[in-house]
């Protein structure tokens, strides 16, 4: 328990100040860009807006003030809580942040449960077969897989599946018509995108999986257990797979960003009213308080994956329990 | 995909490609605002092999074209990123010490940000341009090609020849001009190979997201974005077929870097074919 302490305690301070760094940097990013929130916020009003309305828009937003004092009160508010208005939605962020988290994390979750449970099995199968015609099929999948944007299999799904065989529908979170939050109209809108993301993300785990475990099957336990007359099914399962799992846990944590930038672009393409999707709206109206929310949502995101798999394997092989990584 | 018959595709798919993006632009020369509200949303047919989008643009033309701005904007942004990982990741294995310990966590802690989140944020700030995205792309991309360089500079640093230098008096300059770089090259160039291609699908996310180039430009991601209307009442080729220009590079380039691999470690060949 201790060791998980200090990892703990590790990661958090190297954590905090790149949070700090990512603030400042999107701040000052934010002080560079050429267009002026107000005038983007008004948008097509703000040729017929009376400019006393506009500089008093300036003056209630603050961003006539000098930079230093807009930035530490910014940075004041978010550390007391108070996230900001979000321009695109006119309502406060945390309102935008709290109903659209939820989706996010029921999609993304489904996605990463599916993803490991799927690519265990194939791994595993293609690593059992090694060589075969299946094999064969796996990894040339796998390996093409890489190669396609998440994007592009998205709408590759949506036509098939939407469009030419109406199995599925195209995107949304309920059916247009419905009013109410129907549990199995919420759960056929979500397969495809679960999907989508789920298999884009696996290809690298398969692979994974599929050499962790043919590496395994070489060892001498695994011979002895074949040796003892075990079936092959507790061999491969339970002695194989087992010790193959370990270094899979840390991989997992390292491949948070790329399930961010899955989840912004399945989002966007299946119309999932998540935060993922949420910043692409707010970027588009160039939004900042609201997409600075959520990039700082996939830093901690992909901070707290890191940390997930350090204590995973921590709690998982005993050497890294008792000799400590650091 | 291993073996001959992979490479044979690998090459065959790069040929193609690479010609028609050398060949088709001086012989077809795109109005990149020419519509043809006449021919729009036709399927592929001989006049049109992968038909017209919706107000009637040659899907084929434009994906090339499309390609020609996309690989110029992935080169370059991959350069980039190589520049800054390269120059990093040179300081840092030569310099050593404190100022090494420094930026090997500010590497760390760019690779803690996820990608496309912060390169979403970096173009929104700026109008849609291909600078923005050779930048967004560049900036979060060097830490990979910074941590090989700097670890071929630490193992070159205590080969024999490298001592020999310095006790011979060779100035640091000196050191880095004709002994390091010479060795980084080559690790530089594959680098910077594998890395044109995930440029390229950044450009392309950004794009598609409507955060990339402007939108009249004619570039794979516009592309697959605007034919996202039609995709829904069944025109499926304005919009798959440009990336499929996407996909087909990427493998191409996935599969010669495997072979590349795979013919430097013959153990990794013999073990674990994949």
């Amino acid at each position: 328990m201790r060791a998980v302490a200090r990892m703990v305690a590790w990661r958090a301070a190297f954590a905090a100040p790149l949070l700090l760094i990512v603030t400042v940097a999107m701040f000052a990013l934010a002080q560079a860009s050429p267009f002026d929130p107000v005038r983007q916020y008004l948008g097509d009003r703000a040729t017929v807006t009376a400019p006393e309305i506009v500089e008093q828009i300036r003056e209630n937003w603050g961003v006539d003030r000098p930079v230093l004092e807009q930035f530490t009160t910014w940075l004041g508010n978010l550390l007391q809580g108070d996230l900001g208005d979000s321009r695109s939605f006119h309502r406060p962020v945390a309102e935008v942040i709290a109903e659209r988290l939820p989706w996010t994390l029921l999609a993304t979750g489904c996605a990463i449960v599916l993803m490991l449970a799927g690519s265990l099995v194939i791994g595993t199968i293609a690593a059992w077969r090694r060589g075969s015609w299946l094999d064969r099929v796996i990894t040339g999948g796998a390996f093409a897989n890489e190669s396609v944007p998440v994007f592009w299999l998205g709408l590759l799904s949506i036509w098939v599946f939407a469009v030419q065989l109406g199995w599925m529908p195209a995107g949304g979170l309920t059916d247009a018509a419905s009013t109410t939050l129907d549990p199995l109209d919420v759960a056929h809108h979500m397969v495809l995108p679960v999907v989508v993301l789920a298999v884009s993300q696996s290809s690298w785990l398969v692979l994974f999986v599929r050499e962790s475990v043919i590496g395994t099957l070489r060892e001498d336990f695994v011979i002895g257990a074949r040796a003892r007359g075990l079936r092959e099914r507790t061999v491969l399962v339970r002695h194989a797979l087992r010790s193959a799992l370990l270094p899979f846990l840390t991989l997992l944590g390292a491949r948070m960003p790329e399930l961010v930038t899955g989840a912004i672009l399945v989002e966007s393409v299946f119309s999932w009213p998540g935060v993922a999707s949420a910043s692409v709206q707010a970027a588009l109206a160039v939004d900042f308080p609201l997409l600075a929310v959520t990039t700082l949502l996939g830093t901690i995101a992909v901070l707290g994956g890191n940390l997930l798999a350090d204590i995973g394997y921590t709690v998982a092989d005993p050497r890294v329990r008792t000799l400590g990584v650091g | 995909m291993r073996g001959r018959k992979g490479l044979v595709f690998a090459v065959a798919v790069l040929a193609v490609l690479g010609l028609a993006v050398l060949l088709v632009p001086p012989i077809v020369q795109l109005d990149e605002r020419l519509v043809d509200l006449r021919s729009a949303g036709l399927p592929p047919s001989f006049a049109h092999p992968l038909g017209t989008d919706e107000v009637g643009r040659d899907v084929l033309v434009r994906s090339i074209y499309g390609l020609r701005v996309s690989f110029t904007v992935g080169m370059v942004a991959a350069l980039v990123s190589i520049t800054i990982g390269g120059l990093v990741g040179l300081v840092a294995g030569s310099a050593g010490g404190t100022l090494d310990r420094v930026l090997m966590r500010i590497v760390d802690g760019f690779n803690s940000l996820p990608h496309l989140l912060f390169g979403i944020f970096i173009v929104a700030m700026f109008s849609p341009s291909p600078v923005a995205v050779v930048v967004s792309v560049g900036v979060t991309h060097w830490t990979t090609s910074a941590r090989i360089v700097r670890s071929e500079v630490l193992s070159l640093r205590s080969r024999p020849f490298v001592e020999a230098a310095i006790s011979g008096g060779a100035s640091r300059a000196r050191v880095v001009r004709r002994h390091l770089l010479p060795h980084l090259l080559p690790h530089l160039m594959l680098a910077s190979v594998l890395m044109i291609p995930h440029a390229i699908w950044h450009e392309t996310a950004l794009s598609f997201l409507g955060l990339g180039l402007p939108p009249h430009m004619a570039s794979l991601g516009n592309m697959i974005n605007d034919g996202q209307r039609s995709l829904l009442t069944g025109g499926w080729w304005a919009s798959l077929a440009p990336g499929l220009f996407v996909v087909l590079p990427t493998l191409a380039i996935a599969i010669l870097a495997n072979h590349l691999r795979d013919r430097r470690s013959p153990r990794r060949r013999s073990e674990l074919s994949l």
